[in-house]
């Protein structure tokens, strides 16, 4: 590795980066810290070549092989499973790799195909709001799992263990089907006005993962998990401002599994 | 990629974060319910105060009044009607979320419906109130 550091002014050589056949060139302005170097975040931009069918991610791969081998981001899976790539793209949390350029081009907008050429595009990436930010992209993740671990994530049960399985009804099953889905991306946690202001709340992804257990009719810990979120910090700080449902790339119903824990907590009715 | 390892110090964290989150709808609306519930607040000093004046005396109350009687006024209080029914027809909106169990699916179609209502009635309710004082401003009989 070449430790050369030298005009790190808008000078970003990206000639190196493959252009295929179709390709547009697109700005991508990422926000950029090195705790060793900066004090405060800043902007860098990045006029790369991208196929509209491209991911965000693969564009952020080809800048780090190819321009700054130092730019720092999560990813691992990439196909939208394993939920490490949120972050903010154009001023909403994503997954970079669920995310595709022809829906960002500008002018195309939607209408894929219909791109006006000579407008340019510019692409902000940002990481996720309201977690430390350790280099780049890539934050500290460790508040949010805190707040995951506080509500007891998993099957609680007493008495004399059944011999067989634990038989439940399909429409038992459906009762909480919807916040199975979660990966723990922390896209709705760090879209949330309160969370970005007040780090002790815990969180939209934290109450879907309660949801689950609490509305599982083989689970026993309900009570535990509703008196833990019974709380100024828990559900009640919730301001039903949506952004969690419309950042979740798994399309819960974030803000409706909230309701639902409120008012199981109102009515005592699970 | 990054190691996951911890740096020796978390010293060199960074919080800030110069990006406007472009939210739901719902995000926004919850911003202006804010607004204008600080701004009703204002209001309702102001006139606990004014209208506690006639303990005092009613000529100071009816000097105070008078002090109304300007185009500027005759604007905020165009201002105050909307914020007030902004608040009261987002407020309906809130409490249906929370209570109605198909309300989070609806809150985007009830967000556009009541602002509707509100340009319906903010429109006329602005000319005629803004007519009304300008009648009795430049005295128009």
């Amino acid at each position: 590795m070449t430790a050369v550091v030298e005009g790190t002014a808008n000078a970003n050589d990206t000639s190196q980066i493959p252009a295929p056949d179709g390709s547009v060139t697109v700005t991508v302005k990422i926000q950029r810290f090195n705790p060793e170097v900066d004090s405060e975040p800043h902007w860098e931009s990045y006029d790369v070549p991208a196929l509209p069918t491209d991911r965000v991610l693969n564009l952020l791969i080809n800048i780090k092989g190819y321009v700054d081998g130092t730019l720092s981001f999560r990813r691992s899976c990439a196909h939208g499973i394993c939920g490490s790539d949120a972050m903010q793209i154009n001023g909403i949390n994503r997954l970079a790799c669920k995310v595709l350029v022809k829906d960002l081009l500008a002018g195309g907008g939607r209408r894929a195909g219909k791109t006006r050429q000579g407008k340019p595009t510019t692409i902000t990436v940002a990481p996720i709001k309201g977690l430390p930010v350790m280099k780049d992209l890539y934050v500290d993740m460790e508040p949010f799992f805190e707040a995951f671990r506080a509500v007891k994530p998993f099957l609680i049960t007493y008495g004399n263990e059944p011999t067989n399985e634990r038989i439940q009804s399909p429409a038992d099953r459906e009762r909480f089907d919807d916040t199975t889905k979660c990966i723990l991306c922390a896209c709705c946690t760090t879209s949330c006005p309160v969370f970005w202001s007040d780090g002790s709340y815990f969180g939209p992804a934290a109450i879907v993962n309660a949801h689950r257990f609490i509305f599982d009719s083989r689970d026993e810990g309900a009570e535990e998990r509703l008196d833990i979120l019974n709380d100024a910090e828990g559900v009640w700080r919730c301001r039903t401002t949506f952004n969690c449902t419309d950042a979740c790339p798994r399309g819960i119903q974030v803000t409706k599994a909230i309701q639902e824990v409120k008012r199981a907590l109102l009515f005592k009715r699970v | 990629m990054p190691t996951t390892a911890s740096p020796p110090a978390m010293a060199g964290t960074s919080r800030r974060s110069g990006t406007l989150y472009i939210g739901d709808p719902g995000m926004w609306s919850w911003v202006a319910h804010r607004i204008t519930g600080v701004l009703t607040f204002f209001f309702l000093f102001v006139h606990v105060l004014d209208t506690a004046l006639v303990r005092v005396s009613p000529s100071a109350y009816n000097a105070v009044i008078e002090t109304y009687k300007t185009p500027l006024v005759a604007l905020l209080e165009v201002g105050l009607v909307g914020a007030v029914l902004y608040h009261a027809l987002n407020g309906i909106r809130v409490m249906l979320v929370d209570f109605w169990s198909k309300g989070p699916r609806y809150q985007r179609p009830m967000l556009w419906g009541l602002i509707g209502v509100w340009v319906l009635v903010m429109v006329p309710g602005a000319f005629f109130m803004l007519q009304r004082a300008a009648t009795e401003l430049f005295g128009g009989h």
